[in-house]
């Protein structure tokens, strides 16, 4: 299919369809790392109003969590069980802590500021945030933990599949089907059960919903248990491709999430989903055509272009007049 | 008769801002209240009081004989009331249905029956039910937040300004309902500032002035009182 003769600078390496499927799949992988992280974003502001800027340092935990599984079970290169148990009891254990700790966050970080003025549950966001930040430094060290996955089953993990043009790793496939999975469930949730209906309710309209006998506080802090969980699978994939961890891993990851949400439309569930496979495709086209250093400009230039069009995100309803 | 539900010294700030003032009230098991005053007189805060989204500073709420004023307001709802809030406040971007099942969310199992109750009273909420309650006329929707709030099968409800911006034809429709509903039995405080309209249904009546009960009687008697046409006329 040979080369697209377009842009110069672009060599005969880069401009061809397996280099373009490549980005792309490297995109869809880290978008849906995004994505996941996220709905917790959206989901909690839909709620509460509340940029929760703790919930990169969840999605940190939460990769901590799935390491120290990892090592627990023997390590990557000669784990004690078989890879798709231990695959399994990492994002399990990696979502139940993030859950459990989004949940202690909201119950003595927030919930206490609840009528209180907006910037004041904000400021605390950001102290929980640096909080966390040290305390993992404090108890994990400032070294980056090593997930060493290429080690799992000799490697085999990170082997190609290829159809036609295109070539997916296995590892590449398992985060993005497990996205998938996370999201559906999700999706599933909100639409079909009584506690999901409860969070539309609540997320429309909180007086109404408190109004129909609907015990806030539990649904608040379901949200965040949830929300968590999926930053915690979320810490887990990003260990699982990236290999390592640190204490600062959820500043940045957070941040694209977070313009993901808005990008998406903030409080839409769907928004978030396809927020976040946009900024990881457009990231993954910036580093791979133009330079990793120029990522971040084009992910936040997407975020200015997309704002001047739709000031309400892709899937977001402009503010109902509630009178 | 014994008090279903009973407010009484009951005072209610927004931060610094105190509304309610020495506030007590009593409504009878099945008894038709309604609660008049002007705006921003405290109506809507003393519903909201009543149901705990606004907290008593001083004063007790009683319902069914218990002190409830330390309980919240799911507890509350729990233990039989209900309220068709002003502008009627339906989850827009839900269905008619899954508006209704919010009002029967304490319900568990009585939920079936209590949507077949409504659909067979109510074939029109039946060929609505998947519809966005927020693409529903204003007068359907009068009507499908007072069937959601039916739908705990209640014994006291609460509702505020029922004939807010509905046309004429659609106010007596609503009063109708609202007699059918307490001819069931249901004890009602029913907020309105079309005094005579509510007073004509009601057995009893409160005036409320800036946050102050002014003036408390049967509702006759209330309708021909001169210092509520004055109140009235005088606001
Ligand atoms: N959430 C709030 N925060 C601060 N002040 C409020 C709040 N809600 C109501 N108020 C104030 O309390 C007073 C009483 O309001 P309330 O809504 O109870 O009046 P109302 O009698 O229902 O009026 P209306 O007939 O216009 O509905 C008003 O001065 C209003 O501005
Ligand atoms: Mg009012």
């Amino acid at each position: 299919m040979g080369g697209i003769h377009l842009l110069a600078g672009f060599d005969s390496f880069t401009l061809t369809w397996p280099y373009f499927f490549d980005q792309l799949v490297a995109g869809l992988t880290l978008g849906s790392l995004y994505a996941l992280l996220a709905l917790g974003y959206s989901m909690v502001y839909g709620i509460l109003k509340l940029l929760n800027f703790a919930h990169g340092e969840v999605f940190m935990i939460g990769s901590y969590i799935g390491y120290f599984v990892l090592t627990a079970l023997g390590g990557a290169a000669s784990p004690d069980v078989p890879i798709v148990v231990l695959l399994l009891l990492m994002f399990a254990a990696g979502m139940l802590g993030s859950g459990l700790l989004g949940v202690a966050i909201e119950r003595f970080a927030y919930r206490p500021l609840r009528s209180a003025p907006r910037i004041a549950p904000l400021i605390s966001a950001l102290g929980v945030s640096f909080f966390l930040q040290q305390l993992a430094t404090l108890l994990f060290g400032s070294i980056p933990k090593q997930y060493n996955t290429f080690g799992l089953h000799n490697g085999s993990l990170f082997n190609r599949i290829t159809l036609g043009n295109f070539q997916i790793q296995y590892m590449q496939l398992i985060v993005v089907v497990s996205a998938v999975v996370l999201m559906l469930a999700l999706t599933q949730l909100v639409a079909r059960t009584k506690v999901g209906r409860a969070m539309r309710a609540t997320s429309f309209d909180l007086e109404a919903a408190s109004m129909m006998g609907i015990d806030i506080d539990r649904v608040i802090m379901f949200t965040f248990f949830v929300g968590s969980a999926l930053a915690g699978a979320g810490g887990v994939m990003n260990g699982l491709i990236f290999q390592n961890v640190n204490a600062y891993v959820g500043f940045n990851a957070g941040l694209k999430a977070f313009t993901a949400a808005v990008v998406g439309g903030i409080g839409s569930i769907k928004g978030a989903m396809f927020g976040g496979l946009t900024i990881g495709v457009a990231q993954a086209f910036a580093t791979g055509y133009l330079s990793s250093a120029y990522q971040d400009v084009i992910v936040f230039a997407l975020l200015v272009v997309i704002l001047l069009m739709r000031p309400t995100g892709l899937f977001g309803t402009p503010a109902l007049q509630k009178v | 008769m014994s008090a279903l539900l009973e407010l009484s010294g009951i005072n209610t700030y927004y931060g610094q801002m105190h509304i309610l003032q020495d506030v007590s009230l009593k409504i009878g098991e099945g008894e038709l209240v309604s609660l008049l005053g002007g705006n921003a007189s405290g109506k809507s805060t003393t519903l909201k009081t009543i149901l705990g989204i606004v907290p008593a500073r001083t004063g007790n709420v009683r319902f069914g004989g218990e002190d409830v004023t330390a309980r919240r307001t799911s507890y509350r709802i729990g233990r039989g009331m209900a309220i068709v809030p002003e502008n009627r406040r339906l989850f827009a971007p839900m269905t008619v249905l899954e508006n209704l099942e919010m009002g029967a969310y304490l319900q568990g199992d009585g939920m079936k029956e209590g949507l077949e109750r409504v659909y067979s009273l109510f074939p029109i909420v039946y060929e609505r039910r998947q519809q966005l309650a927020g693409t529903l006329s204003g007068g359907e929707q009068q009507m499908v937040a007072m069937r959601r709030a039916l739908m705990s099968r209640p014994k006291l409800l609460l509702m505020d300004e029922p004939s807010m911006g509905l046309a004429p034809i659609l106010v007596e429709r609503s009063f109708e309902i609202i007699q059918q509903v307490h001819a069931s039995g249901v004890a009602m405080l029913v907020v309105e500032q079309n005094a005579n309209m509510a007073l004509s249904i009601a057995d009893r009546g409160y005036v409320l002035s800036t946050g102050r009960l002014v003036l408390e009687g049967a509702a006759k008697e209330l309708l021909a009182h001169e210092d509520l046409r004055k109140a009235y006329l005088g606001r």
